[in-house]
């Protein structure tokens, strides 16, 4: 074994959620820090609007064709917060108490909405999230919310990790966000994180961890081609003491299952128990005269919608459907959403098609209404029925567009209950928008892809029982001492609102666990720096006087 | 010819003069082909550019073999999927992408290409792709983006409350 190995204290994989929010405060806390990832490093300048193959719109994102399902995350520093619509909703208390597959509660035991709240209320002030107003409201938003009133239900404004007061509404938020409006990692976590001396190294994508013999990790990789990811230009490896894996629900049990050999059995649920957050998109086609007739709606120049492509992502959900006191699997939000064209336009199904209903003639009579479509994005209670296959050669794709787009080992095949919640979501989504002659509306497609999701959850979930849990309570990998798990493949199950609030409270959680074992492996480390943007609030109020004072 | 037919079935075009084979013509203005997806499936950045000609004989194969099951005849002048009628095309085009069918993931991503170049011109710049008047993005109605190519919208909300919201909704507008 070679000597020359480079070496570091912690060795963060990804540069989303959980790697950011670790990598920060283990660095703050005086640990030596080293985060690999397998993305590019961009800049808000080379954050493009342009859906041209080889602008940041495919350069950051990555798109996993699986069998059954297919996951859609950031393929970049900073992750899914890059190329994320920055919705961010704490779950509803009721998540905590569910049973999904296994037929008991889920969760470990020390994890509540009670217990979560004041990492929710840290990560809150982190990211700068508020809650939106009206005003703030896309033309998306408040059609869809306009509907939910109309049909006897409630809307709610979301709350978002979004500066409006510099968000110019140009709806290309997946692409990165050019103006610095949305509250990124590469805005809070990760400045913070370098500036306490972590080191960031993109393009370098961990392929497997072997053990040294005295119990620390070496971590092996292989660097990444800057243009084509197909291509490998070199490979490592780094030796840490503490390794937090962090490379997302749908890579991090990869990283796991191909280490196998190395670092012996992994705990049963690694790979297991995946869910893609019951998500589920229907397209509704409105019509555009009763939208004014039934709302009243105007937006000058006689166009009263027409506005699919104006705004941000998700603006408004409904969430009559998360009531504690209903049964599991009959629970979800119905959240407005923008998708831009490509991989979406074509999953979306012409509504009482006569021929195909994905493409040909009717599919494009309905791509011409597209400035008058309303994406309505569900989050139902699945099964966690997705399992991980063998890992591909490299990676967790075989890779085959120069980016973006690649085929991958998971498997998902809906259970009763999840097509049953899916169903009754799509059903209700329909009463709602094609009351009184508003829209005409049908679900994406499955048949292509497979079901899709923007959040992968669970493929190596924390709890009580290690038959159907990867992690201990504290994130820490089962009888693999020094192995943390942050991001959301550590959350158990689905949680009917978008995630990455509950990924990053549950990192901020985990951080005091992995300092204590640091600690214990010798690192001169300790907790408790403040949230990384903690003094926010009070830069805000005096930047504005620097011009003046300076003058 | 036999890719334009196959991208003329996914977003279908006009004929491009009277005696146009490829483009089925059921279609008023530009489609998928006229929108570029040749040029974006030849790209390697695709990753499907190196199989391209197993693809137009394998479908030119099914075709044949869809027109012998259904007694049709097939003027030879033209591969077998071009002599198709545009409902077969777009029936085989069923019977290939259906869950189940060994080679359905070779003809989704044919067809998600064919798609993408009438979509988002994936193949082009976009903002220049909107100033030439680029036949998919147009008539999808994409807006002009400003002058540095970026596109802002100063209007963008109705500004007014539409709905209750939910009795559980916390102070920072989460559910409770
Ligand atoms: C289009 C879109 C919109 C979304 N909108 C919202 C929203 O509004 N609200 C919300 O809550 N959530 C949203 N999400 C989901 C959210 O982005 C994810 O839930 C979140 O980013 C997951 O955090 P994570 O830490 O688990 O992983 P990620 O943020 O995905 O980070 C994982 C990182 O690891 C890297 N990586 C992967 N493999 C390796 C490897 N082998 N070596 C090194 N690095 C590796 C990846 O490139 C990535 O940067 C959206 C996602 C998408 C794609």
């Amino acid at each position: 074994m070679s000597t020359t190995a480079e070496r570091t204290d912690v060795l963060v994989i990804g540069s989303g959620f959980g790697g950011a929010i670790a990598a920060y405060h283990l660095a703050a806390g005086g640990a030596d820090v080293t985060v690999l990832e397998r993305g590019p490093w961009l800049e808000s300048k080379e954050f493009e609007h342009d859906y041209k193959l080889g602008s940041s719109y495919t350069r950051v994102f990555d798109f996993t064709v699986g069998d059954g399902m297919s996951i859609l995350g950031g393929n970049c520093v900073g992750g899914g917060s890059v190329v994320y619509f920055a919705a961010m909703p704490r779950a509803p208390r009721f998540v905590f108490d569910r049973q999904g597959s296994i037929g008991r509660r889920m969760w470990p035991g020390a994890v509540s909405r009670d217990t979560l709240d004041p990492w929710y209320d840290r990560v809150e002030e982190s990211l700068s999230i508020t809650k939106q107003n009206w005003n703030d409201v896309s033309y998306a938003g408040g059609l869809w919310a306009a509907a939910c009133n109309h049909s006897g239900r409630t809307a709610n404004p979301l709350a978002v990790a979004i500066d409006n007061t510099k968000c110019v509404n140009c709806n290309w938020m997946m692409a990165g966000c050019r103006f610095e409006a949305k509250q990124s990692l590469l805005v809070n976590y990760l400045p913070a994180a370098i500036a306490h001396g972590a080191r960031i190294r993109p393009l370098h994508e961990v392929q497997h961890l072997s053990r040294t013999p005295d119990g620390s990790y070496r971590v092996h990789y292989n660097v990444v081609h800057d243009d084509d990811y197909r291509l490998q230009a070199g490979s490592g490896v780094i030796e840490a003491k503490i390794v937090v894996m962090a490379a997302g629900a749908g890579a991090t049990p990869v990283i796991l299952q191909r280490s196998e050999a190395h670092l012996g059995t992994m705990p049963r649920a690694v790979g297991r128990y995946f869910s893609g957050n019951g998500e589920r998109l229907n397209t509704a086609v409105i019509d555009e005269a009763k939208a004014a007739e039934l709302f009243g709606l105007e937006r000058g120049d006689g166009l009263a919608y027409a506005a699919n492509h104006i705004g941000k992502g998700p603006t408004v959900a409904s969430w009559d459907k998360l009531d504690g006191s209903l049964p599991e699997y009959s629970r979800y939000s119905l959240e407005q959403l923008y998708f831009p064209p490509g991989l979406g336009t074509i999953l979306a199904q012409v509504p009482g098609a006569t021929g195909p209903s994905w493409f040909g003639k009717e599919k494009k009579e309905i791509l011409k209404q597209w400035a008058s479509w309303l994406t309505i994005f569900t989050m139902i209670e699945d099964d966690n029925e997705g399992v991980f296959g063998p890992p591909p050669a490299t990676g967790n794709s075989h890779r085959i567009s120069q980016q973006m787009l690649g085929r991958g080992n998971l498997r998902y095949e809906p259970t009763k209950n999840t097509l049953g919640a899916w169903a009754a979501s799509d059903a209700e989504v329909k009463e709602i928008l094609e009351k009184d002659g508003l829209a005409k509306v049908m679900p994406w497609t499955n048949d292509l892809v497979g079901a899709y999701t923007v959040h992968p959850l669970s493929s190596c979930r924390m709890g009580d029982d290690p038959h159907t849990s990867a992690l201990d309570d504290r994130n820490e990998l089962r009888d693999h001492p020094g192995i943390f798990v942050t991001d959301g493949s550590a959350v158990p199950g689905a949680l009917t609102v978008n995630p990455a609030m509950t990924i990053a409270a549950l990192a901020e959680r985990a951080v005091p666990g992995i300092v204590q074992a640091a600690q214990r492996r010798g690192i001169s480390v300790t907790y408790g720096a403040p949230a990384p943007d903690g003094s926010a609030s009070g830069r805000k109020n005096v930047l504005p006087l620097l011009p003046s004072a300076r003058g | 010819m036999t890719l334009e037919a196959y991208a003329d079935t996914i977003v279908p075009g006009e004929k491009r003069s009277a005696d146009d084979r490829a483009i089925a013509g059921v279609s008023t203005g530009g489609g998928a082909v006229q929108a570029g997806a040749l040029e974006l499936l030849q790209w390697d950045a695709t990753g499907i550019h190196d199989g391209l000609d197993d693809l137009v004989r394998l479908v030119n194969e099914h075709a044949q073999a869809y027109a012998a099951e259904r007694g049709l005849a097939l003027d030879p002048a033209v591969p077998p999927f071009v002599a198709l009628e545009y409902p077969d095309r777009a029936a085989l085009i069923q019977l290939l992408t259906k869950p189940g069918h060994p080679e359905k993931e070779f003809w989704v991503l044919l067809s998600l290409f064919c798609n993408m170049a009438f979509d988002s011109a994936a193949h082009l710049n976009t903002a220049q792709a909107m100033a030439d008047g680029h036949p998919g993005l147009k008539a999808m109605g994409l807006t002009q983006p400003d002058a540095d190519g970026l596109w802002r919208f100063e209007d963008y909300s109705y500004g007014r409350e539409f709905a209750r919201l939910h009795p559980d909704t916390t102070s920072t507008g989460s559910p409770a």
